[in-house]
């Protein structure tokens, strides 16, 4: 949890940076890494943001996307609608418990909680496909509640 | 039938506990099995409990052909399973088809039935003549000759435990059929196919993606299910027989749950291509005639019919929790099923249309629940910490379902009164996601 909360202020801060940079030309940036490409909005880059943290995590049979999240989903958002011919996947995932079938819906409706956070920043729908692996992929493979909450998850994956 | 050259080389129980007293019989049976087209495998078979009337029947050795024995083993292992019999030791009592059976003895030594015959081999054809003897009313109740091959002789031996069963019952007998399941072991996701006992299985798919609810077609030829092989959750239909298989929904998003109508001619299906999960319909043949059946702007998932076909059971999170409701196949307004607990999941309604089975979540465990659709009345048919995917047998008796098991998925069963519970494991794998096949014409 608290490797989370660090997650979330480093995320908070490199949006804050990358705000303050906007005006660089993004298509100039792609590919290109700056000093620790951090600063990239290139999904493709391993050091960009949106390679580094691209997951959403949620609560207990929860599918509300919580506010530390939200600044990480407004840039991939913001991101989507700089690059109009970028697709993303929005998968979604959930813990161990319960069945399969509710388990896959259930990650779909986590998927689409970030895709709709996306619609209201302006990404257009078809943009964005969300999917659902439910319990059937999980990261984590143990039973504690630490793996639990690693798996209760919405990846962003950008289709090349 | 894959072969099978050193059948049946199980070790029935050469005792039966009686430390547990009447009510409680422990029974262990492993058995080794052929894993189709991979390495030999291991099977753990556990029994606990009684059922609630039992018929004293004595299966006596069939003589003849050394195989007669296994047979025999076959028979007794099936009626066993059921818990609806209490068998009699024949030890010591050679019979053959022809023997003129003394049933005050038999009657005597506390049979009601008993069951003879003799396998007799020529080349590679069996022939095994049976017998089932009424001791009460002194007289043949049934008797048939089946003629075979050696691999043959399991399937057979199943024909005769149902001819026993039903004749003794006056219920149709489920030895015969088969099962459905997903075997995981390691990375590898395998979509295998079973006797009723968990023996002969056969691999119909393998996949390094998860495969996840495989519904029986209502004639036992194909199986619908979904598979992440593409990356994303899509239906198939697959032809057991020919393995021929196709995508039978494939839209944007997700596609899941597939159930069958039971004139096997419609699919009711899972889609995420509007939005969130709902029911949609589509033709089982060639996935034509997409149609949606449920509107909510919430998750409507897991249909599952009624036996007369008018009715789709499903899960919905419309009140806030998962809870099973019911719509008409046609479409209409849904109606509420269960309201005990916060999470009641995986309808599945029994052959005569009364009972409809779940999952529910109670002190954080997930149960398999009985539903008494008239009266309401509601039972727990298992006590485990993750019981899933019930499915009832096609004549009502038995509940299949995966329980967790130290750790692992295995394949468990309990009689529909729940007095009766026996699991299946499997050494080196996991058991998810088993579904109890229909009734099929021999």
């Amino acid at each position: 949890m608290r490797s989370r909360i660090a997650k979330v202020v480093t995320i908070a801060a490199l949006a804050a940076g990358l705000a303050a940079c906007s005006s660089v030309s993004l298509d100039d940036q792609a590919g290109k890494s700056g000093a620790d490409g951090s600063g990239v909005l290139d999904p493709f880059n391993p050091q960009s943001i949106l390679a580094k943290q691209r997951s959403v995590y949620f609560d207990y049979n929860s599918y509300a996307v919580s506010d530390q999240y939200r600044s990480l989903v407004d840039t991939h958002g913001k991101y989507l609608v700089s690059a109009p011919q970028q697709r993303v996947v929005i998968e979604g995932n959930t813990d161990a418990r319960g069945g399969a079938e509710y388990n896959l819906a259930l990650g779909q409706r986590r998927a689409e909680a970030v895709r709709r956070m996306l619609t209201l920043i302006g990404v257009p729908d078809t943009q964005v496909e969300t999917i659902s692996f439910g319990k059937e992929k999980p990261k984590a493979l143990g039973d504690s509640e630490a793996d639990y909450a690693e798996n209760r998850r919405a990846d962003f994956n950008y289709k090349r | 039938m894959t072969h099978h050259t050193s059948p049946m080389n199980s070790l029935y129980p050469s005792s039966i506990l009686s430390a547990f007293k009447n009510w409680l019989n422990i029974i262990v049976v492993t058995l080794l099995i052929g894993f189709g087209l991979t390495a030999n495998a291991q099977l753990r078979v556990d029994i606990s409990g009684t059922g609630a009337q039992q018929y004293p029947v004595a299966i006596a050795d069939f003589s003849g052909d050394g195989a007669g024995a296994q047979v025999a083993e076959i028979i007794r292992a099936d009626l066993t399973r059921s818990g609806q019999f209490r068998l009699i030791s024949t030890a010591g009592t050679p019979l053959t088809y022809a023997t003129p059976i003394a049933y005050d003895e038999w009657r005597k030594r506390g049979a009601d039935f008993i069951a003879y015959g003799t396998v007799t081999r020529s080349g590679d054809r069996f022939e095994i003549k049976y017998r089932l003897g009424d001791t009460v009313k002194r007289g043949t109740l049934d008797e048939i000759s089946i003629v075979g091959s050696e691999k043959e002789l399991r399937r057979m031996s199943h024909q005769i435990a149902d001819r026993i069963y039903e004749k003794i019952t006056g219920i149709r007998g489920v030895f015969s059929t088969r099962i459905a399941y997903v075997l995981k072991r390691g990375k590898t996701f395998e979509l295998q196919i079973a006797d009723a006992d968990g023996q002969n299985p056969q691999v119909a798919l393998r996949s390094g993606e998860p495969i996840i609810s495989p519904a029986w077609s209502p004639d036992g030829s194909r199986l619908a299910y979904v598979s992440f092989e593409s990356g994303k959750p899509v239906v198939y239909v697959h032809q057991l027989a020919t393995s021929k298989r196709f995508p039978v929904a494939n839209y944007k998003g997700n596609n899941s749950a597939p159930a069958w109508s039971p004139d096997g001619n419609t699919l009711a299906v899972v889609l995420t291509r509007d939005g969130l999960s709902q029911i949609y319909l589509v033709n089982a043949t060639d996935g034509g005639n997409l149609r949606r059946l449920t509107r909510s702007p919430l998750i409507d998932t897991e249909p599952s019919y009624s036996p007369d076909g008018n009715t789709i059971y499903f899960t919905s999170d419309r009140s806030g929790s998962p809870q099973i409701y019911s719509v008409s196949a046609q479409g209409g307004e849904p109606r509420r099923v269960t309201f005990n607990g916060s999470y009641n999941i995986s309808p599945r309604v029994s052959p005569d249309g009364k009972t409809l089975l779940s999952v529910t979540r109670r002190d954080g465990s997930y149960r398999v629940a009985s539903l008494d659709l008239a009266s309401g009345a509601e039972s727990l048919l298992t006590q485990g910490r993750d019981d899933q995917s019930p499915s009832f047998a096609p004549n009502g008796m038995q509940v299949l379902y995966a329980a967790n098991q130290g750790g692992r998925s295995v394949l468990a069963g309990v009689s529909s009164d729940g007095r009766v519970r026996q699991t299946l494991s499997v050494l080196n794998g996991e058991i998810r996601e088993p579904t109890w096949g229909p009734f099929t014409n021999k």
